[in-house]
């Protein structure tokens, strides 16, 4: 049985991917959709939702389209989310990596970086980050891959350790292959798939992240995110509570769909496991 | 109790590095910073001569080269010298002990509560995997998971403050209310209850799930089929032995939370406009205050460093294996 | 000797993703109240089944066919059935006391209260020969030697003073000397107390040396019993004598068998 028919046997998984193919259709078209820049003031601001079918969730306090910010606003989540945890995982790989395979002092003291990434408070070092250097889209990418990325390193390391002991790593040593190339040709790849199992969390968590920094006003300010409507709304959270409601939701069923994606990934996983 | 000392010393000293790593990160993070300390007191002190400039650059350090501003840095924060607060026109440590125990009653009651019932919860649910109970609460603590805490906590305060007005909408006490005693405790807990549920909620749902996971692997264990051939009643290996095991990995998850939970409680201080530490980070932002953010951000690894050892004491008390191993290695 | 329970045409079959595999099919074995009975069989011939299914410990998963019948009525698991595990240093629960894990038992099934039930343990402990029973009381696991941890289970399993004591391949994760420690020390408890011993085994030489009758299993089923003499002098399978011959030498340790 190969992998995707195992993963289908997961009803959570099949949900999941479900909601995220959905998700990424949705913010593949949002230029189709909503030509229009989803900033741009469309009408009589406050609209309720389903009072006029051209704008069926209405308008906010500006008088924008909500439906096209937030079809626009999946592509922002989307994008942030899995970059940051690209990049988050990309970081960890290598550094685990590299502690694994040198060992001894190397291996000490990116530990202790480590351990130190993992004492700062993942989103305080964000915030700061993005406000020291200045909030554009690359910025708040990498600063909620710095929160992000001692997991995987961690993670990376152990199973470093435990490869670099087989027989082929040997048999690289004995065939004069340097060091980096080992440690990056022949032991990375191997290290990999248990960080893989992991991407559904830091996903997820990236795309929090990025969610509560635009929430608080650091995020790119060209840019509608999720965060950005749900703060932008909580200035009339009295009159117009589904401004803040429903970007919110948006976010609930997105991350909800990772997690379930998630789910099925690590059954597949472990059930392969299982087998051999 | 020599145990416990030992383990105290231990930790300390191999904290040591690691905080030094997180101050020269912080000293890097200054240097990025458009504008040095001069810069920012005279845009509030609305400016000042060539000469003065000069003078202030000479009397703060900030002429040296940056090995020397870093060693300075280092010495000042031995010193518990974080610098001044440019916004607040006050010393950041002063600044930051006075917003600390408002976020610490916050963070404190949302673990409190989070472990309490999220832990009670998988004992439930993982008193029997693959019952109907188990499902229903696992798919419950996933939907929770994915909720974003300061959108949890703006649909609270629609429900309960603006709704049914229930409860207060911001704030940690009712200003100049002149309250004392049982009376302004009564108080804060009242404006406490949204922002310690939108925060406890999320990590209930982590500790629920992490609490079922555990017991789910202990219950395969061989000692609790030993437990059941020695006719033991199902609520005895499953408190006493399942659960009771189960709970050792929550507790390491306690302390690698902390710095976690810390960086969520900016967001909610933020919506419920309590004065804590992260509503103070959040006014370092907006104020363009880096010194400040950075003292700040020390304070709290800081703060997760002793609370990690807190609970690694709590771990070794309930784990009579801890430092056994360690004494034959 | 009196019957103490009668398995017939007994099977056990066990979920394999769409597949059902039998772990034993149509056994046929009554044991006698007071005997020594050696069960012996490769891993996965069905014998730790056997030993499962007695106790009604099996997983929800396994379907059961045939009939076990007691003599006295259905025995009460951890009063009447004490049962000792292979890996000593997995069936004790790593973080309770010693005390705690033996007077478990003895407090669930003979109603006394904690203290009562600690000085019980406490006399088990010194009957299983361990040192300082009372220093022990509050040891754990981890501080003990492999064939320490067996003792305490031992202690654990009589706790409640039971009339049948099944081992399951109690001794394989033992070293040599340990092991023969372990086996005499198992010989007397049941000599002494007149407790009925099923002792599984894959090693025919150990069971041949504790035990009066021997049951040899292959691929889940029975297929041969009698005497311990009679299977180890004049098998009538050519199985046993395969397994015999392995072990030409009785009084040699077993080679093969001893790792885990």
């Amino acid at each position: 049985m190969n992998f995707v028919a195992r993963f289908m046997r997961s009803p959570e998984g099949v949900i999941g991917a479900v909601v995220l193919i959905g998700l990424v259709l949705v913010a593949l078209a949002a230029p189709l959709l909503f030509p229009r820049d989803p900033l741009a003031i469309v009408g009589q601001p406050m609209l309720e939702p389903f009072a006029d079918w051209a704008l069926p969730l209405g308008t906010d306090r500006l008088g924008r389209n909500v439906l096209a910010e937030l079809v626009h606003g999946a592509r922002a989540s989307l994008l942030v989310g899995i970059a940051a945890a690209l990049a988050a995982m990309a970081i960890g790989a290598s550094v685990g990596t590299i502690a694994g395979f040198a060992g001894g002092f190397v291996d000490e003291a990116l530990m202790r970086v480590v351990d130190a990434f993992q004492t700062v408070p993942g989103f305080l070092l964000a915030l700061a980050f993005v406000s020291v250097i200045g909030a554009s889209m690359p910025i708040v990418v990498l600063a909620i891959a710095l929160g992000a990325w001692t997991g995987p390193a961690r993670l990376a390391r152990a199973e470093v350790l435990s490869i670099r002991e087989r027989d082929y790593v040997d048999w690289a040593r004995v065939i004069g292959m340097h060091p980096l190339e080992i440690a990056f040709r022949e032991i990375l790849p191997n290290a990999l798939p248990p960080v893989l199992a992991l991407s559904a969390v830091i996903v997820a968590g990236a795309i929090l992240t990025e969610a509560a920094l635009s929430f608080l006003g650091l995020g790119d300010p060209n840019i509608v995110t999720w965060g950005s409507m749900i703060a932008e709304g909580r200035a009339v959270l009295r009159s117009a509570p589904f401004l803040s409601i429903v970007p919110g939701i948006a976010l609930v069923v997105t991350v909800l769909g990772v997690y379930l994606f998630g789910e099925g990934l690590a059954e597949a996983l472990s059930r392969r496991r299982v087998r051999s | 109790m020599q145990r416990a000392g030992r383990l105290i010393v231990r930790r300390l000293i191999g904290s040591i590095p690691v905080l030094l790593i997180v101050l020269v990160g912080t000293f890097f993070l200054l240097e990025l910073a458009s504008g040095d300390a001069v810069d920012a007191y005279l845009v509030s002190t609305g400016g000042g001569d060539a000469a003065l400039v000069e003078a202030l650059r000479t009397n703060w350090g900030l002429d040296q080269s940056p090995i020397t501003r870093l060693g300075l840095y280092l010495w000042n924060v031995i010193h518990l010298n974080f610098g001044y607060s440019v916004l607040l026109n006050r010393p950041i440590l002063a600044v930051v002990l006075e917003r600390l125990p408002n976020t610490l009653l916050l963070m404190g009651s949302a673990v409190a509560l989070s472990f309490g019932i999220g832990s009670l919860l998988g004992i439930v649910a993982g008193s029997k995997p693959g019952s109907a109970r188990d499902k229903l609460l696992s798919v419950g603590s996933l939907a929770l998971y994915a909720v974003p805490s300061f959108w949890l906590g703006l649909v609270l305060v629609v429900v309960f403050s603006v709704q049914l007005r229930w409860l207060p909408l911001a704030g940690i006490e009712t200003l100049a209310s002149g309250k004392v005693g049982l009376d302004r405790a009564g108080d804060i807990l009242r404006h406490l209850v949204l922002p310690v549920g939108a925060l406890a909620l999320l990590y209930l749902a982590l500790y629920l799930r992490l609490m079922r996971a555990g017991m789910v692997e202990v219950w395969r264990q061989d000692f609790v089929l030993a437990a059941r051939a020695k006719g033991l009643s199902r609520r005895r290996i499953v408190w006493r032995h399942v659960a009771r095991n189960a709970l050792l990995p929550l507790i390491t998850m306690l302390g690698l939370q902390s710095a976690t939970m810390l960086g969520g409680s900016v967001v909610i201080e933020s919506v419920f406009s309590i004065p804590g530490l992260g509503r103070l980070a959040q006014e370092a932002v907006s104020g363009r205050d880096t010194p400040l953010l950075m003292g700040i951000i020390v304070i709290s690894a800081v703060l997760v460093i002793l609370t990690n050892l807190i609970v690694d004491l709590a771990y070794a008390a309930l784990d009579p294996r801890v430092g056994a191993t360690e004494a034959q290695a | 000797m009196s019957a103490l329970v009668n398995i017939s045409n007994l099977g056990v079959t066990f979920r394999d993703g769409p597949r059902r595999v039998a772990a034993l099919s149509d056994v046929n074995l009554t044991i006698e109240a007071g005997e020594r009975l050696g069960i012996i069989g490769e891993s996965g011939s069905g014998k730790s089944t056997l030993a499962l299914a007695l106790t009604g410990l099996l997983p929800a998963s396994a379907e059961v066919s045939g009939r076990i019948d007691w003599a006295d009525g259905q025995p009460i698991l951890g009063r009447d059935i004490g049962m000792v595990f292979q890996d000593p240093s997995s069936s004790l629960d790593p973080v309770m006391s010693i005390g705690e894990q033996v007077a478990e038992g003895a407090v669930a099934h003979l109603g006394l209260s904690w203290g009562a039930a600690k000085e019980r343990a406490r006399d088990l402990l010194a009957q299983v020969k361990l040192p300082d029973p009372d220093g022990l009381l509050r040891a754990f696991p981890h501080q003990l030697s492999g064939g320490q941890r067996q003792r305490v289970a031992i202690a654990a399993a009589m706790a409640a003073g039971p009339r049948v004591l099944i081992a399951d391949e109690a001794t394989s994760a033992l070293d040599t000397i340990v092991q023969a420690e372990v086996v005499s020390l198992l010989d007397g408890l049941v000599k002494q107390q007149g407790i009925t011993l099923i002792f599984i085994t894959h090693d025919i030489a150990l069971a041949s040396q504790l035990a009066d009758r021997i049951a040899v299993f292959r691929h889940a089923q029975l297929v041969e019993v009698g005497t311990a003499r009679q299977v180890v002098t004049q098998p009538r399978e050519a199985y046993t004598a395969a397994l015999l011959g392995a072990h030409l030498d009785l009084g040699t340790p077993p080679l093969i068998g001893v790792a885990p």
